[in-house]
């Protein structure tokens, strides 16, 4: 067997125990995005073109709020500014793979993929610049397909589900869900509690500005408390 | 929701393109070039900057129960919470804030 295809099959191998949870969570944004008005084909779309389910919720929430749409758009890609981050982060590890494939890597460059690339280009720094792709496509080989698939399921039984199931909810405790593992450092801690506070305090402000201010205060309040806890150490 | 098909599609074609482009920027532009250390601290933050205040107004006052708090969902977010930070499993924090809604919702019935 190759190098090449060795590092895709340990790619699959790595990505299995998110195979569990990528479905369910697929389904339920389809669901939710059909409950708020969405079509199932409009749905599908969204996770096709997209893929990344924690701004797919958030814009999904705004549109049923009705905010504007370059609010929602807005909102969205400060969810997922952090993979300016992850692009960052394993550029240098992709010196050497041709441009059609760092491409198509950026397509599927999620919060999983990028973990387990990241710790496989660490752990093993003689990895060829091929076998370095073909492991990250195959940490999303299985993903890919299972996410657009849940999201079509859960679109297709969305307006199947009586209302006294409180799905309602399904999105704050999505999000919860989400931020609970986020949680790691003092840092991370006193972010989410500045966003918390400064939302609802700026709740009045129109068109979820709110938000965006609380999010940018936020971001700087993480940084702030990295700082000083790094001084402390040091 | 009081969207049109046009806007909805809108929404949807702009997020995919900046989500894109944003996954695309150092990968595939700026090569392997090292962003500035303070941009880098403050990117780290940008999930749990912005996911807990989208959150927060719609547990404090859920539409469902016409913007008033409600006990089972407050109770409901506190489990979602505790159970995400301690087991650190998603699945897991979600279906225990689910069926802690549930209970409680029959419970308060």
């Amino acid at each position: 067997m190759t190098t090449t295809k060795r590092a895709f099959l340990q790619g699959i191998r790595d990505s299995l125990p998110f195979i569990v949870v990528v479905p369910p969570f697929a389904m339920l944004f389809g669901v939710v995005a059909t409950e708020a008005g969405l079509s199932p084909l409009q749905t599908f779309g969204f996770s096709v073109s997209v893929i990344a389910g924690a701004a797919q919720f958030a814009a999904v929430q705004l549109m049923a709020d009705n905010a504007p749409v370059l609010i929602i758009v807005a909102t969205a890609l400060a969810v997922n500014l952090r993979m300016a981050m992850y692009s960052a982060s394993i550029a240098p590890y992709l010196r050497g793979v041709p441009f059609w494939q760092r491409a198509f890597m950026s397509y599927v460059l999620v919060d999983q993929s990028y973990a387990q690339g990241l710790l496989k280009y660490e752990t093993e720094p003689d990895l060829s610049p091929q076998a370095r792709v073909a492991y990250f496509f195959g940490t999303m080989i299985l993903n890919m397909p299972l996410w657009y698939g849940g999201t079509l399921v859960g679109a297709l039984l969305g307006s199947r589900i009586p209302p006294e199931y409180a799905l309602d909810f399904a999105v704050p405790i999505t999000f919860l869900a989400l931020v609970g593992p986020m949680l790691k450092t003092a840092a991370h801690v006193a972010a989410a509690f500045t966003s918390v506070l400064l939302t609802l305090v700026l709740a009045f402000l129109p068109y979820n500005l709110g938000l965006m201010v609380a999010a940018l205060v936020a971001m700087m309040v993480g940084a702030q408390v990295e700082l000083m806890v790094e001084r402390r150490r040091a | 929701m009081t969207m049109s098909d046009a806007e909805i599609w809108t929404v949807i074609v702009l997020v995919a393109i900046g989500t894109y482009l944003i996954r695309f920027s150092f990968i595939g532009l700026i090569g392997d070039r090292d962003l500035p250390a303070w941009v880098l601290r403050h990117l780290r933050y940008t999930p749990v900057a912005v996911l807990p205040g989208l959150v927060a107004p719609l547990v404090l006052w859920p539409e469902a129960t016409g913007g008033n708090p409600d006990l089972p969902r407050l109770m409901a977010a506190a489990v979602t919470v505790l159970l995400g930070v301690k087991f650190k499993n998603l699945l897991l924090a979600i279906f225990g804030g689910g069926a802690t809604l549930f209970v409680m919702l029959q419970v308060m019935a």
